[in-house]
C-alpha cells in the first residue's frame, strides 16, 4: 500500500540514484578499485592539475567519488521523507501500520537497490558514528517530548517496570536461548554464555512509542500511555548500560573464570552507571537553563545552546563510561520546564522542530542500513536459533509484563487492569536500537556474529510488521467500544456533551497524586529554582505588541466579512421559527449525522497525544480558539445586556459567529498556560491569548485585584475591535463599556486600579508576567475609562 | 496552600456529606485539599471566578454551563457540602447488588436518574423541566464549530427535538430524554474515575 504511493515518487528518485550509480561505475572505473575513498577523490581532484600535463580542457566532467558518501546520505533521506509524505497522503495507512514499517521498506528498497547494483555502499554506520552522532538526537527527542507530570506521577511504576523489565528480560531470554544451545542437534555449541546474555539484552530493547500513534484514537487511559511512554524512554539506555557492561565482560581475558565477585562488580557498575548519568544530566540541565536566562538579546543561540548543553551532556557521560543516554534524558526533562518559559517562541518552536528533524534522519539512517544489511550476503541462517529468538522474546516479555505489574499493582492507587498489561505486552516492538546494538558487535570477540544480526532482523520485521498491524484492532477489540454503530443524532449530541462533562468536572476536580513529595517539590521550585532560572524581565511589549496585532487583524476581517451587524440575525431567527417540523428523509439525517461528527467539538485530551513522527497541534489549538472567542463575545453581549452570565434567551449572542483568529501563535499564551499550572494542569501547547489564569498564592493582599483583572482583558478586548485600534484611547462607538460598572463578578474592580501604584520592577519572574498584563491593561482601562485615570 | 492540616478533622460536616454523598474517607480528604486549593483568597468559599481559573474549562465549549452547575438557584458562593454534592453525581456506580437499596431513603446522588438529571439541567437554562427547542439549539450552537450554518444548526436542533418528543409539545421533557437515552450507559459515561 505504502509502495504504491512510492511508485510516483521513486521514478524521480531513482532516475537520481540510477545516474548516481551510473557515475559511480564510471568513476570507478577509472580508479583502481571500486572502494576509492573520498580522500583519494579529494586529493586527486585538487592534485589534478600538476598530474595531468598537456589535456584539454574538458567543458564537462563528472567527478562522483567526491561527493558519494554525502550524495547519497542525502538521498536515502529525501527518499524516506518522499515515502512519509506518501505514507500520510493515505488517511487511513497511519491508523494501520506504525512509521517504522515505512521506513524499514524503505530501506529494504535502497538495500535492494544497492545490492542490484552491486555498488558499494557509504560507510555510514560503524560504532562511533552510531554512538556519536546517531543516537543522541533519538534520545534526545524522546526525553524532551515526554510529558513531566505524569511522569512523575508514575515514576516508582515506570522505574520498576522499565527497569526491572528490562533486566528480566535480557537475563531471561539469554540463558533460555544458552540452554538451547546446549542442544548439540542444533550447532550452536560454541556460543557461550555471555555472548546469550549479550544478545539477549540487546534484544531487550524496545521500541513501543513507534506503536502509540496506532491506537491513539481508541482513548488508552492517561496511565497506560505513560507506562509505554516511560518504558520506551529508560529501556533504550538500561539496554546499552547492560550491553556495555557484558561487553566488558566478554573483554576480560579469563572470562570463563567469572567470580562472583565481578559480578558484584557489574551490578554494582550497573547502578553507579545509570545513576551517575542522571546525575550528570540534571546538572547539565540546570546550567543550560540557567544560562538561556540571559539570553534574550540573541535568541538566536538559544536552540544552539539548548542542544550543545544536551550533547554535552551526552559526552561528559559518555567519558567517564556512565550512560550517556540517561544522561542526555534526564538533561532534556529538567531543561525543558525552564528553558520553555526563558527562550523566545520563534526559538522554542525552532527546537521543537529541529529535535523532531534530527532524530527523524537519525532514525532513518538507522533504518535505511538496516534494510541495506538485510538485503546482502552477510546473514546466517540457523531455524533453531532463530526460532527460539522469537518465541522466547514474547514469552519473557508476558512473564516480565504480568510479573511486574501483578507486584506494582498492588501498591498502586489505580492498578492497571488485565487489559491494559495485554496491551503493554503486545506492544513490545523492537525497533532501531537492537539493530544498531546487534549491528555494532566486535567480530572478532563474536565469531558468530551475522547469527546475531540476522536474529535481531527477523526479531525486529517480525515485530514491527506483524504486532504492529494487530495491535490496532487488538486495542480496539479490547476497547469493547459500543457496537451500535447507528446512533440517532439525539444520542451522538447527548453522548459528546456527557464527554465534555465529564471532561470538565475532571478539571475542576484537578489532579490527584502523591501530594506531599510533589508540593515540597513545587514550593522549592518555586522558590529558589525558578528565581535562578527564569529570566528576570519578560518583555512586556511583546504581549502588548500581540494584543493589537491579533484586534487589529480580526477586526478588519469581521468588517470586511459583515459578520459585524448583528441585527440581521435576530429577524432571520424569527422567520424560521415559524417553520413547522417537516419530517425529514433519511439522507438528510445522514447528512446531518455527518455535520455532526465533523464538526462537533473534540473533547479535551488530558494528555497530548505523542507522535514520536510528527508536531502535530493544530486542531485543538483552533478549536480552543473558537470557543474562546465564542465566550468572550456571549460574555460581551450579556455585558451589554445587562446581566453578569448568559442566562435565559439570548437574542444576539448567539448570532455572532467570528471566525477564528489568524493562526499566530501567541507567545503570551503560551506563557500564561505555563503558569496555569497551579491549577495542576498541564496545559502547555495551548495558545491563550487572553485568559490569564491562576495567581500565586505569594501576590497577598493583591489577589483579589489580580483576580479580578484577569477578566478583564477579556473582556475590554472586544470593545477595541470594533472600532479603533485600541492605542488610539478615544471610543465612541458602541464598544464602549464601563468597565467600572459594578457586577457582583467582578466587585473587585475599583480596588485594582487603586494598586497600579506596585512597582513594575518586582523581583520573582512570576510576578513580572502579571506585571506585563497588567500594564497591558492598564492601557485598556486609561484608553477606556476616564473614570479610571488615577495616574 | 499546602501547609493547611490535612487530616479528617479539619473537613467540616465530614460525616454528613459522606453519608449524603457516599464519598470515602480519602476521596473526600482529597476533595478538600482541592477545595481548599482552587479557593485562592481563603475565603472558605468558592465564587465563580474561582472556578473560571481552572484553564481548562476555559477551552471546554459548555465551560460557562459547567461552572454555572455548581452555583444552583442564583447563589454566587460555593461552600465545600456544595462543592462535593455536584461531584457526587460524577462518583462510579457502587457495584453492589442494586436490590439491596433502602427504597425509603433518598436516591443516591450517583444513580442513573440522578446523573442524567444533572445532564438534563445542562440544556434546561430555564428550568422549566423541558428542553424547547431553543435551548437544544443553544446547546449545539456551543458545541459545534464555526464552519456549520446556521441552518444547519437549526434543522439539527430541529431533528434533535423531533427524535425524542413523544407528546408533541415541540420540547423534551426529562423523561422523554430519559427514555431516548435508556441505551447508552450513563453510569460509564459520567463516571470519573478517580472519585470512588
Amino acid at each position: 500500500m505504502a509502495l504504491k504511493m512510492l511508485l510516483p515518487a521513486s521514478p524521480a528518485s531513482c532516475l537520481l540514484l540510477l545516474v548516481a550509480l551510473a557515475g559511480a561505475e564510471a568513476a570507478s572505473d577509472s580508479n583502481e578499485s571500486a572502494n576509492s575513498t573520498a580522500q583519494d577523490a579529494v586529493s586527486a581532484r585538487f592534485a589534478a592539475s600538476s598530474r595531468e600535463p598537456a589535456e584539454r580542457i574538458s567543458v564537462f566532467e563528472l567527478d562522483y567519488d567526491y561527493v558519494q558518501v554525502p550524495y547519497e546520505v542525502t538521498l536515502w533521506i529525501l527518499l524516506a521523507s518522499l515515502a512519509k509524505i506518501g505514507f500520510h497522503l493515505y488517511r487511513r495507512l497511519p491508523r494501520l501500520m506504525p512509521e517504522s514499517c515505512l521506513l524499514i521498506l524503505v530501506g529494504a528498497l535502497v538495500g535492494s537497490v544497492i545490492f542490484g547494483t552491486d555498488h558499494k555502499s557509504p560507510p555510514v554506520m560503524d560504532s562511533s558514528i552510531y554512538f556519536l552522532y546517531l543516537l543522541p538526537p533519538i534520545v534526545l527527542e524522546s526525553g524532551y517530548f515526554m510529558p513531566t507530570r505524569p511522569f512523575f506521577e508514575n515514576l516508582g511504576s515506570i522505574l520498576w517496570w522499565a527497569g526491572l523489565g528490562a533486566l528480566i528480560n535480557a537475563f531471561g531470554i539469554g540463558l533460555s536461548l544458552y540452554l538451547v544451545c546446549q542442544v548439540q542437534a542444533f550447532g550452536l555449541g560454541d556460543l557461550h554464555l555471555l555472548q546469550n546474555l549479550l544478545f539477549g539484552s540487546l534484544i531487550s530493547a524496545v521500541d513501543p512509542v513507534a506503536v502509540l500513534a496506532v491506537f491513539e484514537e481508541a482513548r488508552v487511559n492517561e496511565q497506560l500511555y505513560m507506562m509505554i511512554f516511560g518504558e520506551a524512554l529508560l529501556n533504550d539506555g538500561i539496554s546499552v548500560v547492560l550491553y556495555n557492561i557484558l561487553i566488558a565482560f566478554t573483554k576480560m581475558h579469563k572470562f570463563e573464570d567469572i567470580e562472583p565477585v565481578d559480578i558484584l562488580a557489574g551490578c554494582a557498575r550497573f547502578i553507579v552507571v545509570g545513576c551517575g548519568g542522571v546525575f550528570f544530566g540534571i546538572i547539565f540541565g540546570f546550567i543550560s537553563a540557567f544560562i538561556t536566562r540571559f539570553t534574550q538579546n540573541i535568541s538566536a543561540i538559544e536552540p544552539l545552546i539548548v542542544f550543545m548543553f544536551s550533547y554535552l551532556s551526552y559526552l561528559a557521560a559518555e567519558t567517564l563510561y556512565l550512560s550517556g543516554i540517561l544522561a542526555i534524558t534526564a538533561c532534556a526533562v529538567t531543561m525543558k520546564k525552564y528553558v520553555e518559559e526563558n527562550v523566545s517562541q520563534t526559538s522554542y518552536t525552532t527546537i521543537k522542530y529541529f529535535m523532531k528533524m534530527l532524530s527523524s534522519v537519525s532514525e532513518t539512517l538507522i533504518f535505511i542500513f538496516m534494510g541495506v544489511s538485510t538485503i546482502g550476503k552477510n546473514h546466517e541462517w540457523n531455524w533453531a536459533f532463530i526460532c527460539f529468538t522469537l518465541v522466547f522474546c514474547q514469552i519473557w516479555r508476558a512473564i516480565s509484563v504480568f510479573a511486574l505489574f501483578y507486584v506494582s499493582n498492588q501498591f498502586r492507587t489505580f492498578p492497571f487492569s488485565l487489559k491494559d498489561q495485554c496491551i503493554i505486552f503486545y506492544s513490545g516492538v523492537r525497533g532501531a536500537g537492537s539493530f544498531s546494538l546487534a549491528f555494532l558487535l566486535p567480530l572478532s570477540l563474536f565469531p558468530r556474529k551475522k547469527l546475531f544480526v540476522t536474529a535481531t532482523l527477523v526479531v525486529i520485521y517480525f515485530t514491527v510488521f506483524i504486532q504492529g498491524i494487530t495491535i490496532g484492532p487488538l486495542v480496539r477489540y479490547l476497547d469493547v467500544r459500543k457496537t451500535n454503530k447507528k446512533e440517532s443524532i439525539n444520542e451522538e449530541l447527548h453522548i459528546r456533551l456527557m464527554d465534555h462533562l465529564k471532561a470538565g468536572m475532571e478539571d475542576v476536580c484537578g489532579q490527584w497524586s502523591h501530594y506531599q513529595v510533589r508540593d515540597k517539590f513545587k514550593k522549592f521550585d518555586h522558590k529558589y529554582l525558578r528565581k535562578i532560572l527564569i529570566r528576570k524581565n519578560l518583555p512586556k511589549s511583546s504581549i502588548v505588541s500581540l494584543y493589537k496585532k491579533l484586534e487589529m487583524k480580526q477586526a478588519i476581517e469581521m468588517a470586511e466579512t459583515g459578520i459585524l451587524s448583528s441585527t440581521a440575525f435576530s429577524v432571520l431567527q424569527q422567520a424560521q421559527r415559524t417553520q413547522a417540523t417537516k419530517r425529514l428523509s433519511p439522507e438528510d439525517v445522514e447528512s446531518m449525522r455527518d455535520i455532526l461528527t465533523q464538526n462537533l467539538y473534540q473533547v479535551r485530551q488530558r494528555t497530548l497525544s505523542y507522535n514520536k513522527y510528527n508536531l502535530k497541534p493544530q486542531s485543538s489549538e483552533k478549536q480552543a480558539k473558537e470557543i474562546l472567542i465564542r465566550r468572550q463575545n456571549t460574555l460581551r453581549e450579556s455585558l451589554r445586556k445587562g446581566r453578569s452570565l448568559p442566562w435565559g434567551t439570548q437574542v444576539g449572542a448567539k448570532n455572532i459567529r467570528y471566525l477564528s483568529f489568524p493562526y499566530s501563535k501567541p507567545q503570551s499564551g503560551r506563557r500564561n498556560a505555563g503558569a496555569a499550572e497551579a491549577s495542576d494542569d498541564d496545559s502547555s501547547g495551548l495558545g491563550l491569548p487572553f485568559i490569564t489564569f491562576s495567581a500565586r498564592p505569594q501576590l497577598g493582599s493583591l489577589r483579589e485585584s489580580r483576580l479580578a483583572q484577569e477578566v478583564i482583558p477579556m473582556k475590554s478586548l472586544p470593545q477595541a475591535t470594533m472600532t479603533v485600534p485600541f492605542r488610539d484611547g478615544r471610543d465612541p462607538g458602541p464598544g464602549r463599556r464601563t468597565v467600572a460598572r459594578p457586577r457582583p463578578l467582578f466587585f473587585t474592580l475599583e480596588e485594582e486600579f487603586e494598586s497600579r501604584a506596585e512597582s513594575d520592577e518586582e523581583a520573582s519572574a512570576l510576578r513580572v508576567r502579571w506585571t506585563a498584563e497588567r500594564g497591558h491593561s492598564r492601557e485598556h482601562g486609561q484608553s477606556h475609562s476616564p473614570l479610571l485615570r488615577r495616574k | 496552600m499546602g501547609a493547611r492540616a490535612s487530616h479528617a478533622a479539619a473537613v467540616p460536616g465530614a460525616e454528613r456529606i459522606r453519608r449524603e454523598t457516599g464519598f470515602s474517607q480519602a476521596c473526600l480528604l482529597r476533595l478538600h485539599h482541592r477545595f481548599q486549593a482552587l479557593d485562592r483568597n481563603n475565603k472558605g468559599y468558592l465564587s465563580r471566578v474561582d472556578l473560571q481559573q481552572i484553564g481548562a474549562l476555559a477551552v471546554n465549549p459548555l465551560g460557562d454551563r459547567i461552572i454555572d452547575s455548581f452555583f444552583p438557584d442564583g447563589n454566587h458562593q460555593l461552600d465545600f457540602p456544595g462543592f462535593v454534592r455536584v461531584l457526587a453525581h460524577f462518583r462510579p456506580v457502587d457495584e453492589e447488588d442494586p436490590g439491596v437499596r433502602d427504597p425509603k431513603q433518598p436516591e443516591p446522588l450517583n444513580s442513573r436518574m440522578n446523573k442524567l438529571r444533572f445532564a438534563f439541567q445542562l440544556y434546561d437554562l430555564d428550568r422549566d423541566g423541558k428542553i424547547s427547542r431553543n435551548e437544544m439549539l443553544q446547546v449545539l450552537r456551543l458545541m459545534v464549530g464555526v464552519q456549520v450554518t446556521e441552518e444547519q444548526l437549526e434543522s439539527i436542533a430541529d431533528r434533535t427535538v423531533q427524535e425524542a418528543d413523544e407528546d408533541g409539545d415541540g420540547a423534551v421533557s426529562f423523561l422523554e430524554f430519559t427514555k431516548s437515552l435508556e441505551k447508552m450507559n450513563i453510569e460509564q459515561k459520567m463516571s470519573i474515575r478517580i472519585l470512588k
